[in-house]
């Protein structure tokens, strides 16, 4: 029988003892060969999830299946058939990062010659191949997680699970690992569930994306369709006086409802009206203006808009997600 | 046993090995301290052995076993915190991820406490040689001494797995030190049980399965081949490590089930 790489979840339910249901009630489907992102603050309960996707976790209900095993009662088929890398870059700071790879591929049974073969042919992948024979804990934070994605991969897995992969990474090596995990997805067509706290991570990889806020889905779909709900641009006007603020933010609330703005801004949602229209009732007030800025809606408007807070900054100074 | 649990075994194995002796930090207090004490406890109690009915011509002598039963103690606490270590920064989610059998990760970290006891024993018994203990069981009694050095380590190591599997913390593992010194010390490594002066010390240290392992080990240094003191230590280290071992089974396959 031809097996489905896919996931689909159903109203799967975690609560800690003495805690808060980090999980609420999920339900998702994820195709064969889809990218899957899964976007909240921390604390919304993605990699709660994770670590019951990847039998890490029992759920306290609801079912989930992974590569059609259930993850309760098949736990080792679920096993076998998913890569991770989780939260934390989990790894042996006493370790090389061949040893690393060398001790994977024989716990997941590789031949001894295929071990070492696979084991070169991922460090290379990942750029680390001259830094194979140093061991872990001089590793930089980006180095670290791409050693633990090539571990995550040694046994070809077919569904891969990456925990907010490029948290704390620098530009250059964030978008290196995108590179790589875009490169899973087409040319490999490995499953990808990615959670994230980053817009533009869920925006550049993903083919849907599930918003999470609470320990629940607020809305889900691709990227461009959940823009286009929101469907208005942004108006943000930046006065030379910061002392006309005020006047600003009421000249712009004739145009719509005002949203959340960087310091010294006023921004609203356009309801009706246009940039130029917008241009012409500033300077009818003669409100000089330092910027004026007109934004396309982005995943942060729609989490603005399902849960009444921006996802920006919303889990600052939090650690861990529950 | 299947030549894939064998390759989980060795590749476990060589990690915990790999581990300890890349830690010098952590493997050199373990060899100072003993030995420190030793130091102190034969410079100190020398007049011990004019105690009538005291066993052995120097304290040196009879105090050689304390070192090695220390070390047991630091190996169990060392053994019990790297684990700890391991759940606590993923590691463990890392390998419960993989088919790796959980008899293969405990056979892995048993191999690390074995390292380090044979490191120990063999630092301890060139320093004691070299500073004048004389070793009455001869050439022979030195392997058979080892021996009894590496399964009550293993025993101890059993209870540090056990206890970083129940907490799950490196700091919670520490805490119980303490507790293990307690456990030497209320035990006869510092006088015969016979020259405990029948008080609840000498019921407490009777009943302290300690004494009977340090007794083992010591007969050998200052006694010869006394076959009693050996079975009661072999005895009791071969069930201290049994019992060790399947507590930490129980507790790996709870971990594992809750990993």
């Amino acid at each position: 029988m031809e097996r489905s790489y896919g996931i689909e979840v159903e109203n799967l339910v975690r609560e800690f003892k003495k805690g808060p249901r980090a999980v609420d009630g999920v339900s998702l489907s994820v195709s064969p060969g889809e990218v899957y992102g899964f976007l909240g603050p921390n604390g919304a309960g993605k990699s709660t999830i994770v670590l019951m996707l990847t039998t890490l976790l029992p759920p306290t209900s609801g079912t989930a299946r992974v590569a059609g095993f259930d993850i309760v009662k098949e736990e080792s088929g679920v096993r076998a058939s998913i890569g991770a890398a989780l939260q934390e870059a989990a790894l042996d700071p006493f370790l090389t990062g061949r040893e690393h790879m060398n001790l994977q591929a024989s716990l997941h049974g590789l031949a001894r010659k295929e071990r070492k073969v696979r084991g070169d042919e991922l460090l290379e992948r990942v750029g680390l191949s001259e830094a194979a024979a140093r061991r872990v804990r001089g590793y930089s934070g980006g180095m670290k997680r791409r050693l633990d994605l090539a571990l995550a991969l040694v046994h070809r897995p077919k569904i891969l699970f990456l925990d907010e992969p490029t948290t704390g990474l620098d530009p250059q090596s964030r978008s290196a690992l995108w590179d790589e995990v875009a490169h899973l997805a087409r040319e490999d067509g490995v499953t990808v569930f990615l959670t994230t706290q980053y817009l533009e991570e869920a925006d550049i990889l993903a083919d849907r994306v599930g918003i999470i806020d609470e320990g629940r889905i607020v809305a889900e779909d691709t990227p461009e369709a959940l823009k286009a709900e929101i469907g208005r641009p942004s108006i943000e006007a930046t006065p030379a006086d910061l002392g006309k603020l005020d006047a600003v933010s009421k000249v712009l609330g004739r145009f719509g409802e005002a949203v959340p703005a960087s310091s010294g801004s006023a921004a609203v949602r356009l309801e009706h009206g246009d940039l130029a229209t917008v241009v012409r009732a500033l300077d009818a007030e003669s409100l000089e203006m330092a910027n004026l800025q007109l934004n396309s809606p982005t995943l942060d408007d729609v989490f603005l808009e399902k849960t009444g807070r921006s996802l920006e900054g919303s889990g600052d100074g939090e650690e861990g997600d529950g | 046993m299947d030549s894939s649990l064998l390759t989980q075994i060795s590749v476990l194995s060589r990690r915990s090995v790999v581990r300890t002796l890349r830690q010098p930090a952590m493997v050199i207090p373990s060899l100072i301290l003993p030995m420190m004490l030793l130091a102190v406890n034969a410079g100190g109690l020398t007049s011990a052995t004019e105690l009538p009915g005291f066993p052995a011509d120097t304290y040196l002598d009879f105090a050689f076993a304390f070192p090695l039963m220390q070390s047991a103690m630091f190996g169990a606490t060392l053994a019990g915190s790297e684990f700890a270590r391991d759940i606590e920064n993923g590691f463990l989610n890392r390998l419960a991820l993989t088919p790796m059998s959980p008899a293969a990760l405990l056979a892995g970290l048993l191999s690390g406490v074995i390292a380090l006891a044979l490191i120990q024993a063999a630092v301890f018994l060139t320093v004691g040689l070299v500073i004048g203990v004389d070793i009455k069981s001869g050439f022979l009694g030195v392997p058979v001494l080892v021996a009894l050095s590496v399964l009550t380590s293993l025993g101890f190591g059993c209870l540090g797995t056990i206890l970083a599997l129940r907490t799950g913390s490196g700091e919670a593992v520490q805490s119980f030190f303490p507790l293990f010194f307690v456990g030497i010390f209320f035990s006869s490594i510092s006088l015969p049980r016979e020259l405990l002066g029948g008080g609840w010390f000498e019921a407490v240290a009777t009943v302290n399965p300690v004494s009977y392992l340090v007794e083992g080990m010591r007969s050998l240094v200052i006694t010869g081949w006394d076959a009693q003191a050996l079975a009661l230590g072999f005895g009791f280290a071969v069930a201290l490590f049994a019992a060790g071992l399947f507590g930490a089974s129980i507790s790996m396959r709870t971990r594992m089930e809750r990993t």
